[in-house]
């Protein structure tokens, strides 16, 4: 997809871009829809699908009233049928479309991991890379309002696990932008997870189009005394507790991977070289989960920097409660990372 | 049930030409079917085959209707699909060879065939996994204003799996161009059909979606040929999809060369009944009968297909396994 690789080599040649300049600020929902604009603009192969996207609340906006400007044929409603839609998408996409499947929450995922495991991310290495399956499937994780345990989870783990699959999760507005551009043209199977607290976040957004490169990730704190790579909304909840312990003289680090899948080790390592201490703060499990596989990657890449054993922040390893005073415990956040730096920089063993 | 295939009453009106290639294209699926089983307890073919002896007719009936540029998705069993949509035999035998000139590179083995440049795009081992893969061709097809069709081949047992009723509701709200062509050999594995579903009658499953079903004598490759012709039609003239449930019988066991009687979950009597309904001695019978075939033509062409089978054996074990080097590659599409 030429315009999309433009959009990359565009945004590589201006790799030191600073946000922070640009001065027009829209919210994460905004910059998500204007991604999927621009992309069934561009690309008459592009349609977006999904149980919702054309209704009046346009899945909480990011799909508004884009049935009106494409038509019916290109933002369509769906049944549920999950699994069978996962597969009619991949199908789709064999013969030259770029379907983007969206659902309001990855609870429903668990419905496709058939097609999405058995079969999307296999079929170019099945056949030898013969044929590949350029797909997107974006999934908004709910929280809050005793949502309880099948309309919240984060289940951004099972899906590292799996070979042959994209997996991103954008923090900001500016990122969910473009890594939607970016997930769009790639040829491979992607999935996009984001957190529904992020779209209340505005931010920094040009309003031309442009793709981030998967694989890379970036430094949202500059600091020295503790590494906290932070996952998707975790980035808000660190950037939080950053304050507050910069208040007391602590200087954390705070790296945001943006895509686990690929995952940019490479900044996760020259961090913790420089800090010595590592915690990794993620929205979902903690058993077998993200900030698992980064432990188990530094302590194998870069065990020589570790001046305390690795952390993790992450929910209980519990169904989620319902019942707000129950939800507070099983959600991890500003608090745990505090109290979680305190105790890593209590050790210096090594 | 009879005992023996009616081939008159579909014969009408399909050329002389149309009733030699269906011949053909079964007798050379069954050729290449008998020298797997042939060779296979020498343990070259490192790969589980799912032989279709004794189904050739649906795959050469449906298959002969369609154009190179239609869709075709296959199941575990497929070698008869792969030949018959017009799948290189080299890159086949290679496959199961597991060399890097198989049609897979040596990744996927019997279970993952395709071919993409005669539309078959791929193989799902996954019981009823790729029939939403074929539906969504279909939408593709449709999406990008072309008329080709779509196929799914699926067996009995995939009906027994949620995703297939899912794909076939879609299939007919949006009124797409695919065919659902189940091959009923009524076993799942060594499960028979009648532990599994409480009636035989397959097509009548989805006859509550407003989708036209059929009940084929998938034996008989003249009635195959002339049932998918019609629902073929429908559907690349845009009047929706067609179930088709195709009557067969799986001569050899699950998977491999025996007949599985030794196995000892169906019986002699039984593979014996349905022997005598071989859809390729039957219709071999028929056209020589018809004065359509003779006994020479069927020396000659027998002769022609074992050659070609020969050499697309020496193609395979004379070429090479894939490089261990590579095995990340493919992973991921560039």
């Amino acid at each position: 997809m030429d315009w999309s690789k433009n959009l990359i080599e565009e945004y590589e040649l201006n790799s030191g871009i600073d946000i922070a300049n640009e001065t027009r600020k829209v919210s994460y929902t905004v910059a998500v829809r204007e991604a999927l604009d621009y992309a069934l603009a561009e690309d008459e192969s592009i349609f977006v699908m999904g149980q919702g996207v054309d209704d009046p609340s346009g899945m909480f906006g990011i799909t508004l009233d884009l049935d009106k400007k494409y038509g019916s044929h290109r933002v369509f409603d769906t049944p549920l049928s999950e699994n069978a839609l996962t597969g009619i998408a991949i199908g789709a996409s064999l013969t030259g479309m770029r379907p983007v499947y969206m659902h309001n929450r990855p609870d429903f995922l668990l419905m496709a991991m058939d097609q999405i495991v058995n079969h999307a991310s296999k079929w170019s290495y099945m056949f030898g890379g013969h044929i590949s399956v350029p797909i997107v499937i974006h999934a908004t994780v709910g929280r809050g309002w005793g949502g309880a345990a099948q309309h919240t989870q984060t289940l951004q783990g099972l899906f590292m696990h799996v070979p042959g699959l994209h997996l991103v999760m954008p923090s900001t507005p500016f990122d969910a932008k473009g890594l939607i551009l970016s997930a769009i043209a790639d040829n491979n199977p992607t999935i996009i997870i984001e957190h529904r607290w992020l779209y209340r976040q505005s931010g920094h957004v040009p309003e031309g189009p442009y793709a981030i490169p998967f694989g890379r990730g970036v430094v949202r704190r500059i600091g020295k005394d503790v590494t906290i790579v932070a996952i998707s909304y975790m980035v808000v909840e660190a950037m939080q507790a950053a304050e507050e312990l910069s208040a007391e003289g602590i200087n954390v680090e705070i790296i945001d991977p943006r895509t686990l899948k690929p995952l940019d080790e490479e900044i996760i390592l020259q961090s913790v070289q420089k800090t010595g201490r590592l915690i990794i703060a993620d929205t979902g499990w903690k058993t077998g989960g993200v900030g698992a596989e980064i432990a188990a990657m530094v302590a194998e890449k870069g065990f020589e920097y570790l001046k305390a054993p690795v952390k993790r922040v992450a929910s209980l390893d519990i169904p989620t409660p319902a019942c707000y005073v129950l939800e507070d415990r099983f959600y991890a956040g500003k608090a745990n990372i505090v109290s979680c730096c305190k105790e890593i920089l209590s050790v210096n063993t090594y | 049930m009879t005992d023996s295939v009616e081939f008159e009453s579909s014969m009408m009106s399909v050329p002389d030409k149309t009733l030699l290639g269906l011949y053909w294209t079964m007798l050379r699926i069954r050729k290449v079917q008998l020298k797997i089983a042939e060779h296979y307890h020498e343990d070259e073919m490192h790969t589980p085959v799912h032989l279709c002896i004794g189904q050739e007719a649906i795959a050469a009936g449906v298959c002969a209707n369609l154009r190179t540029e239609d869709y075709v998705f296959s199941n575990h069993r497929g070698h008869g699909h792969y030949l018959a949509k017009g799948g290189d035999l080299n890159a086949l035998i290679a496959e199961l060879h597991n060399k890097e000139k198989g049609c897979s590179r040596g990744r996927g083995g019997s279970m993952h065939l395709i071919d993409t440049s005669v539309g078959l795009l791929g193989s799902s081992s996954i019981v009823g996994g790729g029939v939403p893969i074929a539906t969504g061709a279909a939408l593709g097809a449709v999406l990008r204003k072309s008329d080709q069709v779509s196929v799914a081949f699926l067996g009995d047992a995939a009906t027994e799996e949620g995703i297939v009723f899912e794909s076939i509701s879609f299939a007919v709200l949006k009124q797409l161009p695919v065919i659902f062509v189940c091959e009923n050999n009524f076993y799942a594995v060594y499960t028979p059909l009648n532990k599994r579903q409480s009636h035989d009658d397959i097509y009548r499953h989805f006859e509550g979606l407003s989708i036209p079903c059929f009940r084929v004598d998938g034996n008989n490759v003249l009635e195959t040929y002339s049932i998918a012709q019609e629902a073929i039609e429908r559907a690349r003239s845009g009047d929706g999809p067609s179930f088709l449930e195709c009557r067969t019988y799986r001569m050899t066991d699950h998977h491999g060369g025996e007949s599985g009687v030794e196995v000892g979950y169906r019986t002699q009597a039984e593979v014996d009944h349905w022997s005598a309904k071989c859809p390729v001695e039957c219709y071999e019978r028929f056209l020589i009968e018809k004065r359509v075939l003779s006994f020479e033509d069927v020396k000659v062409v027998g002769d022609q297909i074992d050659s070609e089978i020969e050499s697309a054996f020496e193609y395979a074990r004379s070429s090479p396994l894939p490089d261990g080097d590579g095995v990340l590659r493919y992973v991921m599409a560039e």
